[in-house]
């Protein structure tokens, strides 16, 4: 899913995908997509942990959007794995937020809503 | 329209829209840091910090040297490609004023403090943080690279890797500016 697609489902009037990043804390404190939820890292043992907690109790078929943006995306060590452990767990709705460069150029620059802190 | 009001209408309306998109930013929930490129020609934002080594580390002790200051993180992938290459540098140029500072921007300390070692990384490395991060514009992605002049002025802004060639050239001719 592309950053685009991500504002405009945002911004409607729809149902909204719940949208974690899987990044580092450090990035998600300086900027985050609005409404999103840290998630930790997905290249991490804990991170992923965390993950499992934040998803827990949910319907498999729950609208889920994962994104992390801290490098360029064929070089994203965290949205891959985050991205296979929601679908082990059997989630049928998990979309990666594609992010070329990172998120500041492909959100924050395009003026998309952020939230800072958390 | 005269050639020059509209050159002056043009700079009026530009600043219009960087105030919009800072405003527009500003709604963000707090968001309030500034555009990336403002802070190009701009004195570099100041800090104190402790440095891996214990070392209270000042960037305004550092004025008269050139400062490559990265922003970097052990997960990521284009970070551990350059940091050999800013030792390389340190070593090279440090006698003509060079001085590499790395920031840390992981959330594990013990990680970069770990893989710093391992690295041999002979320059002055150093935790950051978010506030520092949006000091400098906000570092929202990962590497990114500040080359900072003799003066303390923020000379250029690298960022995403790939560009080491660019980077040294530059770095050449801030230390050819005395």
């Amino acid at each position: 899913m592309g950053s685009d697609a991500l504002y405009k489902l945002l911004q409607g009037g729809g149902a909204k995908p719940l949208v974690f990043q899987v990044g580092s804390h450090v990035m998600f404190s300086q900027a985050h997509i609005r409404g999103a939820q840290y998630a930790g890292q997905g290249s991490q043992a804990t991170g992923l942990q965390l993950l499992e907690s934040k998803i827990a109790g949910l319907p498999k078929g729950s609208f889920i959007v994962i994104y992390c943006g801290c490098c360029p995306w064929n070089r994203c060590p965290n949205v891959g794995p985050a991205f296979h452990r929601l679908v082990e767990l059997g989630f049928t709705n998990v979309k990666a937020l594609y992010i070329q460069s990172n998120f500041g150029d492909d959100w924050v620059n395009k003026g998309y809503s952020v939230e800072t802190g958390g | 329209m005269t050639g020059l009001t509209r050159a002056t209408a043009l700079r009026r309306a530009g600043r219009f829209v960087a105030l919009a998109l800072v405003f527009l930013m500003g709604t963000g929930a707090g968001n309030t840091w500034a555009a990336e490129s403002a802070l190009l020609h701009k004195p570099a934002p100041q800090f104190v910090r402790r440095d891996f080594g214990g070392k209270t580390i000042s960037l305004r002790s550092y004025r008269g040297r050139v400062v490559l200051l990265n922003f970097w993180a052990t997960w990521c992938a284009p970070c551990l490609q350059e940091l050999p290459r800013f030792a390389a540098w340190q070593r090279e140029y440090g006698e003509d004023g060079l001085q590499v500072i790395a920031v840390s921007m992981d959330d594990d300390e013990a990680a970069a403090r770990a893989l710093a070692r391992k690295m041999g990384l002979d320059f002055v490395v150093m935790m950051g943080d978010a506030g520092l991060g949006k000091r400098y514009g906000g570092v929202l992605g990962l590497p990114v690279t500040f080359l900072i002049d003799r003066d303390g002025t923020v000379a250029e802004r690298f960022e995403s890797g790939g560009h080491l060639a660019q980077m040294e050239e530059q770095i050449k001719e801030l230390l050819a500016a005395r």
